[in-house]
């Protein structure tokens, strides 16, 4: 077939094409990113130089160190010097850590991975099955069972359930292990390898550092999974109905499949590309909004470390946590796309 | 021989605002022929075809005097047991290839999937009954067609295909749902004659779903007239002109003729007593001796 060859040429083109526009719209996303915080940062009414210096140093000083920090240049330049350290690594020093930002975001935002990680994973262990049952039993048991668990995620403060989680599994109960990441004896004692304490003390093959890490993430993630499991199922159960209805479930139950085979087989494998997005938007946000979990379980990660660094003043620590948790935005995305493309034969 | 016979079905709704019948007590016997349903929109004719797949989903309720395929009782079966009826004895061809083949699974899975469930075996034989049903059907090059997906190919071709997977695992009986509706018509008639000799060959009885009535007239034997969820007519196709109820003499004179040509074709007058009468029933004694 003469053809052929011509048409897989041309494809060939195409999918290069769109894999350069992808990575074009990713670079400018990022750079839009970049010049956003840069002008938030230049833009907050916090004087850097007075951060540095002190605020009894004299003129001759705060000059020089204004100078020194390149604040007399044009808002251009200062900008390209922003970019270029970025692009380098450098978010500059944190003023209440005394630590380079990059350092502390190594430290704390591995502990947010962790978190977000465990939590989205429950949620999607519970949510995709929980959402795919009440579609299938529209107006069932599990529908409502489903509909109350998802109101009450929807509607419950985080910071309440999370006290109340405490009182009753760390203060009453005694099954969870209580605030922080480790409990003191194990403190400090796990290499750091990858920074995610639960994978670091498996490699060192300490079973009882992992059981006390585990022990002490499990409520918190717990908590986190509950919020994204009430979206998840949600989102799951409307994508499922839409597809039940389809023509092609007719044809499958036509054949004489199995509800089971009709509702997974078919149905689910048509949802799985839209439950994708969904998901990896829901990690996104548990990335950067596990905020007020972190505080209320002591929890050393990225939210908290932004929130103490903004209460602080501390702007070169805010830009660098905000860029990073924009850039894992924007890789999620980016993920959920050519996940898109794998999985969906119309896009290729 | 009689494959399905039906007494008095009738699909009802209940909604807010009382129940709603959609089929209201027809009754037709299928032999291994080519029966037409015809009806406007609304006239209950697929839920005809639904109701006795067992296809009419809750709150729908399906009951008859009578429901029985080969003589064994079909209506309302436990679905373990429907299921092992459909498909595998009963099937159907819908109105779209585009929205009844499931676009994320290749055509090959599909008619695989639809063979191997009834008939079982491994999976190379399933795949070679696949390529054989779609040479069947005419699909030049079938191991390419056997990897593609549904958006990859033409309208005709995937009611085509559509008909190769509802026939892998040898029905007795297809009901074709509109198969034509969604088709160019230069590529109708090509799948309708597919379907035809396939139809023949196999010796199945095939129910006609449509509202094209010259289309039926010339591609079946016999034509019931649905209006309102209940029979006004049966008479068989040649016939058709000669009908003698004046809803389906009225569908006749609104259809264009050339060598009759009006100015203005007349709008069908309905009345409200064809709900209720009686179905008119032609000579039918003579062409199916021990029929209805």
């Amino acid at each position: 077939m003469p053809p052929a060859p011509n048409g897989r040429a041309a494809a060939r083109r195409r999918r290069a094409r769109s894999i350069g526009g992808t990575v074009l719209s990713l670079v400018l996303t990022l750079l839009g990113l970049l010049l956003v915080t840069f002008i938030i940062g230049r833009v907050m009414p916090i004087d850097p130089v007075l951060k540095v210096v002190g605020d009894r140093a004299t003129q001759a000083q705060y000059d020089a160190a204004y100078q020194a920090m390149g604040l007399d240049q044009p808002l251009y330049i200062q900008f390209a010097r922003y970019l270029g350290d970025v692009v380098t690594g450098d978010f500059g020093r944190s003023i209440s850590t005394g630590q380079l930002v990059v350092d502390d975001i190594k430290r704390v935002f591995p502990a947010t991975v962790e978190l977000a990680t465990l939590g989205t994973l429950i949620g999607v262990l519970i949510g995709v099955p929980l959402g795919v049952i009440a579609a299938a039993r529209r107006g069932g048991v599990v529908d409502q069972v489903a509909r109350v668990v998802a109101l009450v995620g929807y509607s419950m403060p985080i910071f309440w359930l999370g006290l109340m989680g405490l009182l009753v599994f760390y203060g009453i109960l005694g099954w969870v292990g209580g605030p922080g990441r480790q409990g003191i004896i194990y403190d400090g004692m796990i290499p750091t390898v990858t920074g995610l304490i639960l994978v670091d003390s498996l490699i060192a093959g300490d079973w009882g550092a992992f059981k006390d890490a585990f022990s002490h993430i499990i409520l918190p993630a717990s908590l986190l999974g509950y919020f994204s499991l009430a979206y998840i199922s949600r989102m799951t159960r409307s994508f499922m109905l839409e597809q039940l209805s389809a023509e092609y479930i007719t044809t499958a139950r036509v054949k004489g499949l199995s509800e089971r085979a009709v509702i997974w087989r078919h149905a689910f494998r048509n949802i799985r590309i839209p439950l994708i997005t969904v998901i990896a938007l829901s990690f996104g946000s548990l990335l950067e909004g596990s905020v007020l979990t972190e505080i209320i379980f002591s929890w050393p990660g990225l939210g908290q470390y932004i929130t103490k660094s903004l209460l602080a003043g501390d702007m070169n620590a805010v830009l660098g946590g905000t860029v990073v948790v924009g850039t894992c935005f924007v890789a999620l995305n980016l993920l959920s796309d050519i996940l898109y493309r794998v999985l969906d034969p119309r896009s290729k | 021989m009689t494959l399905l016979s039906v007494r008095n079905l009738r699909v009802s709704f209940p909604t807010r605002q009382g129940t709603f019948e959609a089929v209201r007590g027809i009754s037709f016997d299928l032999g291994r022929e080519r029966l037409g349903v015809v009806g406007e929109s609304g006239s209950g004719k697929s839920m005809t075809g639904r109701a006795i797949l067992g296809l009419v989903r809750p709150p729908g309720i399906v009951t008859a005097d009578r429901m029985e395929l080969e003589g064994q009782p079909i209506l309302n079966l436990p679905e373990g047991r429907m299921r092992r009826i459909r498909g595998r004895r009963i099937s159907m061809v819908m109105q779209d290839p585009k929205f009844s083949l499931n676009p994320v699974m290749t055509i090959g899975d599909q008619i695989v999937e639809a063979y191997r469930l009834h008939a079982g075996g491994a999976k190379p034989a399933a795949r070679q009954k696949a390529l054989e049903m779609l040479r069947a059907v005419q699909i030049r090059d079938p191991e390419r067609v056997m990897g593609a997906y549904p958006h990859e190919v033409s309208g005709g071709m995937g009611q085509r295909i559509m008909i190769a997977m509802m026939l892998a695992p040898d029905p007795e009986i297809l009901i074709a749902d509109e198969p034509t509706s969604a088709l160019d018509v230069s590529v109708r008639t090509e799948v309708l004659n597919i379907m035809d000799r396939l139809v023949r060959d196999r010796g199945m009885g095939l129910i006609f779903i449509s509202h094209d009535l010259n289309l039926v007239a010339q591609f079946c034997d016999r034509v019931l007239i649905m209006y309102a969820g209940r029979i006004v007519e049966t008479l068989a196709a040649k016939d058709l002109h000669q009908a003698r109820h004046p809803y389906t003499q009225g569908l006749l004179n609104s259809l264009p003729r050339l060598d009759a040509p009006v100015d203005r074709l007349p709008v069908l007058q309905r009345q409200d007593s064809w709900r209720e009468g009686d179905t008119i029933t032609q000579s039918l004694e003579t062409e199916f001796p021990g029929g209805l």
